[in-house]
């Protein structure tokens, strides 16, 4: 702290915000070493995604020679930024390769062998960046793959682009650097405050803001000093602010320095604020002043476990168990070793993943200095974690209901605002992992949302093609009574044309003899027909009469037999039509109108389907399991495969319906029928005690055998149907 | 290589739950030396007698509820529990009566609720409010007079002997505390002749103003060392307050404030008893809440109840009200124009 009398004393007013932990911070481990370049590793693995949005794209074949700042991979999309080679060499692959995730994801990375070389790709820079249009130094920071440096990797040339009706008003670089034991930002500070204030008055020329502020932690007088030096004769004003966890948090830091608060689900800069990092500051002022890319990064390695904690310039890609062991540190035994810091850094699960963009600092702690966590007492409500919370949350109260998966009431205690800083857990005498538990809460409910979400849309698509069906057949329907018609009409214009020409009674005399052989066999008869519509009157007729009953005494059924009323006076007017149509055009076959469709081909079409269908179900579970992205396509796959079985099934029952005379002839045997019923009723019988038995120890039972019964009823009546008019057929022949 | 996977934050604090309740214990110290020196070795005894049957009773239930029981144990949280129960319980309350709330406190109060964390009630004023409504002659009869009004001390045997029922206590070495002899004699008399009597000494109640100071200074010490929050003893001491001025400004008709605060064992309730934070309000704005109710009804209970003090049933009544505080009293969170408060959420459009 012997700088800190030189600090010259902003007079801007600062502000507080709640809450806070004051955790060692350890920075001496590193601090007072200055940044060393690292040596370029044997092999870098580029993840295609170091950012947030979308990944980039592949531009170059496995082989290619790339020399060092050439563009790899570009940019997709409006929210992504491009890869570029950190040094010269060959591309060995495209691949599969353990990411910086805490889960221990893999994900596409370019594999480059450099060769040593490490030549430049030609560079294009620009001395002074005034003479280029604002457009043109946003392009500019596109093309170098600039991602947020904090942490999170927001690109940031889309960041870069003011508000369209407001204009920023303040610009903020982050250089509060608040997490225990980093200093990557820290020494940038100190040796490179030059770029990192041009840097500053780059994105200022951009946005025009109102005001330019850096706010810094008062536990860094050197690098103070030298940004204040820096900025001497800019617009840049450098606020000192105390030194509290988490003061570098992106929404905390915007009320330390504008007592503003970034509305819930908001970002800054719907409030006028604009929050970048020292780190992008600086790679945005080599990019402009030098064309080069982003391909290293400063990174802090520390913790007791390397025999010398520093700070490194290292190159994107560089794997870390390289890294840590040419700084001297070679685990033997599980150990932590944590990405970021010691408060929200992760620990990684593979030490061969790559430095990207983000990585601020690689954390090899001593059990000593930072013991693993003591098993998890109660939750004694003492309160702490309220106290600690800089979001003003009530964390004890989201890890009941996290506990409990009482999802909605942590949502409305505001589950999506937590930060995850983990001020709570630091503070919690119980030892409780607090940010876990909102992780976890955090994820299902987010899971929950995405099934809902897809549920909503099946069930959407489901009513449409409900609605398409039930058009078609109206459309069908509409288009047999027409050509009937036109049919009926044609026959009566013959007729007539008979009894006008007797001569061509001849050729006329022949048609109506078919008509007459053929309704026996082909065609139900008029009579037959007329008998079906009585029949089916009078079964309507029983139906209501039922219903009216039912409405009086047995409410609960009304609904059902409401729908059954429904579906007889659909038969009933089905019969009349057929009758209908019968009567006028005795003349003319079926067969001629509707050519019979080949049964065999139509159940081969279902089995088909149907395979198909199991082929692309089996696809879709394999890909599940190990194939996540394929997921999506396969379930739209199955989907229409689905559709296509119905529609082939449906076909089927069509044919079955429209060939009824074909279908009946096969004798009925009365005795199996008569079995059926037995068989059905014996089933309900056993479903009913069941259910009894259900009803009073297993409630959970209950609904399923309720359902079940149902059912049963259903297919008991069914078979009893079937064998009344069975029973009936026969004797009618017989009479 | 292998690496150990573990969530983020991988740094803890220095706080640990013990350690929290260690401070609770020690910072009562204080009080009971001054609370032993004015009224006898009583008090000492029944602090260490109840924290022996605590640590039985814990052991005894850890073990049917088969739970490891170094590490429960060594939470301390049961030792406040007996502590309290120790201080507030009277000093020659025969051994069974200690033995009782005790046992009904760890036992019922808070392992059959689920142990450490999950008790709804206080224990130890769960404890105390059994005997107390059990056995009202043993819980009024054995106080101690303070130790200046005596002739002679009681010896460490003798109190013994007291206490383990082998001779009764004499007579003239217990009496009604000044809470207790105030509200029954100023329905005939005036404030000046009353505190005439010899428990209130120099117009304070005589001894309990000591033992209150004590516990005030630890409290305080307990509010500087962010051990307990500052909003429930201040509401404590508000609600009691405010009514006791307002209402009974009169100290020819009421006890006077000054009494109310600097007698009986409402310092030690104030910061040592509502202070529970299990059985509490968990908000900041509710704790104070809180603290106002347990005042409240502090003084309600002990100007128009039948019972000489009345902390702790005020302190339970207000645990039964706590879950409902907190969901009132929802701080804002950043980035809200207002604070949620209410039960339910809003439905999801």
């Amino acid at each position: 702290m012997s700088g800190a009398a030189k600090i010259i004393a902003s007079t801007r007013e600062i502000f507080d915000f709640h809450g806070g932990i004051h955790p060692h911070e350890r920075k001496t481990l590193s601090s007072e070493r200055p940044i060393q370049q690292a040596p370029i590793a044997p092999k870098l693995y580029l993840p295609l995604q170091q950012h947030i949005g979308k990944p980039a794209k592949p531009l170059v074949a496995v082989g290619a020679e790339v020399l060092k700042g050439q563009l790899l991979a570009e940019p997709q999309g409006a929210i992504s930024v491009g890869v570029h080679a950190p040094t010269s060499g060959v591309i060995e692959a495209i691949t599969e390769h353990p990411i910086a995730h805490p889960s221990g994801l893999t994900d596409l990375c370019i594999v480059l062998v450099p060769d040593g070389r490490d030549t430049w790709v030609q560079r294009n820079a620009c001395e002074h960046y005034e003479q280029l249009s604002a457009e043109q130094i946003q392009a500019r920071i596109r093309d170098a793959g600039i991602a947020g440096m904090g942490g999170a990797g927001f690109p940031t040339e889309v960041k870069l682009h003011p508000p369209h009706h407001d204009k920023v008003a303040t610009l903020i670089l982050n250089a509060a650097e608040c997490e225990p034991y980093i200093t990557a930002d820290d020494r940038l500070l100190r040796e490179r405050a030059d770029e990192v204030i041009k840097g500053m008055e780059i994105m200022a020329y951009v946005l025009q803001p109102g005001e330019c502020l850096i706010g810094i932690e008062d536990n860094k007088p050197e690098a103070i000093q030298a940004l204040q030096s820096a900025a001497q004769g800019t617009r840049i004003e450098i606020v000192v602010i105390p030194t509290k966890y988490p003061s570098g948090g992106e929404k905390q830091l915007i009320k330390i320095l504008t007592d503003k608060e970034v509305p819930s689900g908001k970002i800054p800069a719907d409030i006028g604020v604009m929050c970048q990092n020292v780190g992008t500051a600086a790679a945005v002022y080599r990019a402009v002043r030098f064309g080069e890319p982003l391909i290293s990064r400063i990174t802090t390695l520390t913790g007791e476990q390397f025999p010398e904690p520093r700070n490194v310039e290292v190159l994107l890609g560089t794997p870390i168990d390289w890294l840590i062991a040419h700084y001297g540190y070679q685990p033997t035994q599980p150990e932590r070793l944590i990405m970021g810091g010691p408060m929200m850094g992760f620990a990684l699960n593979n030490a061969d993943t790559p430095v990207v963009k983000t990585t601020n600092c690689i954390l090899a702690p001593s059990l000593q200095e930072l013991p693993l966590p003591p098993p998890a007492q109660a939750c004694i409500r003492c309160g702490l974690c309220a106290e600690a919370c800089p979001a003003e949350l009530l964390p004890q109260q989201l890890y009941w209901f996290a506990r409990a998966q009482e999802y909605d009431k942590a949502e409305h205690h505001n589950l999506f605002d937590c930060i995850e800083c983990g001020a709570c857990s630091y503070v919690c005498p119980s030892a409780i992992p607090l940010v876990h538990y909102y992780r976890h809460a955090k994820g299902e409910i987010r899971q929950q949302r995405m099934e809902h979400e897809k549920s909503d849309r099946a069930r959407i698509r489901f009513e449409a093609r409900q609605e398409r069906l039930e058009r078609e057949k109206a459309e069908k329907e509409a288009k047999r009574k027409a050509r009937a018609e036109a049919a009926a009409k044609a026959q009566a214009a013959k007729r007539e044309a008979a009894t006008k020409a007797p001569v061509a009674g001849a050729s006329a005399a022949p048609t109506p003899a078919p008509s007459a052989s053929q309704p026996a066999t082909d065609t139900p008869s008029v009579e037959d027909l007329k008998a079906a519509w009585e029949k089916a009157q009078a079964k309507l007729e029983k139906m209501h009469q039922a219903l009216e009953e039912a409405k009086a005494a047995n409410p609960d059924q009304v609904e059902k037999l409401t729908r059954a009323v429904d579906k007889n006076r659909q038969r009933v007017e089905q019969a009349k039509a057929a009758l209908d149509a019968a009567q006028s055009a005795t003349n003319v076959t079926p067969a001629a109108i509707n050519p019979a469709p080949d049964m065999d081909t139509l159940r081969e079409n279902v089995s088909k389907a149907r395979a198909k269908l199991q082929k692309m179900q089996d696809a879709l579970e394999d890909a599940r399991l190990n194939n996540p992205e394929q997921v999506e396509k396969l379930t739209r796959a199955v989907e229409k495969n689905q559709s296509r079985l119905q529609a082939a099934e449906k076909a089927v029952q069509d044919a079955q319906s429209t060939q009824p005379p074909q279908a009946k002839p096969e004798p009925v045997d009365l005795e199996t029928l008569r079995e059926n019923v037995q068989k059905a009723r014996a089933k309900l019988d056993k479903m009913q005690d069941a259910l009894d038995d259900a009803k009073a120890n297993q409630p959970e039972q209950v609904e399923k055998l309720t359902r079940a019964v149902a059912k049963n009823v259903t297919r008991l009546h069914a078979a009893e149907n079937a064998l009344k008019q069975a029973e009936s057929t026969p004797s009618n022949e017989n009479a | 290589m292998a690496l150990l996977s573990l969530s983020s934050p991988h740094l803890t604090g220095p706080q640990r739950t013990a350690s929290l309740m260690r401070w609770v214990i020690m910072l009562t110290l204080p009080g009971l030396l001054v609370q032993t020196v004015f009224f006898g070795w009583g008090t000492l005894h029944n602090v260490l007698w109840c924290s022996v049957v605590a640590l039985a009773c814990e052991a005894l239930i850890l073990k049917l509820r088969k739970r490891p029981l170094a590490f429960y144990l060594q939470d301390y949280s049961a030792l406040v529990t007996a502590v309290l129960l120790g201080l507030a319980l009277p000093p020659l309350a025969p051994w069974w009566l200690c033995l009782i709330a005790t046992a009904f406190a760890i036992v019922f109060a808070k392992h059959l609720y689920g142990g450490m964390g999950y008790n709804p009630f206080n224990p130890a004023m769960a404890g105390y409010a059994l005997v107390l409504i059990s056995f009202p002659v043993a819980m009024t009869t054995n106080w101690t007079l303070p130790a200046p009004l005596l002739e002679e001390r009681m010896s460490v045997l003798d109190t013994l002997a007291v206490i383990w029922e082998q001779s009764p206590a004499p007579d003239a070495l217990t009496g009604a505390t000044p809470l207790d002899y105030y509200k029954h004699e100023i329905r005939h008399a005036t404030a000046d002749s009353v505190t005439q009597a010899g428990i209130f000494g120099d117009r304070l109640a005589l001894g309990w103003e000591w033992v209150n100071v004590a516990y005030l200074a630890g409290g305080l010490m307990l509010i500087a060392l962010k051990i307990i929050p500052w909003q429930t003893p201040v509401g404590v001491l508000l609600g009691l307050s405010v009514p006791a001025l307002l209402i009974g400004w009169d100290a020819d008709q009421y006890t006077p404030v000054w009494l109310h605060l600097f007698s009986g064992a409402t310092m030690l309730g104030a910061f040592f008893i509502a202070t529970d934070p299990v059985s509490s309000a968990t908000t900041r704005f509710g704790r104070l809440l809180f603290g106002v109710g347990i005042g409240v009804l502090t003084w309600l209970i002990r100007t128009f109840g039948a019972y000489p003090d009345a902390i702790a049933f005020a302190v339970l009544l207000m645990n039964f009200a706590a879950p409902l505080i907190d969901v009132y009293t929802q701080p804002r969170t950043y980035g809200y124009a207002d604070a949620k408060r209410g039960p339910k959420p809003k439905d999801h459009s």
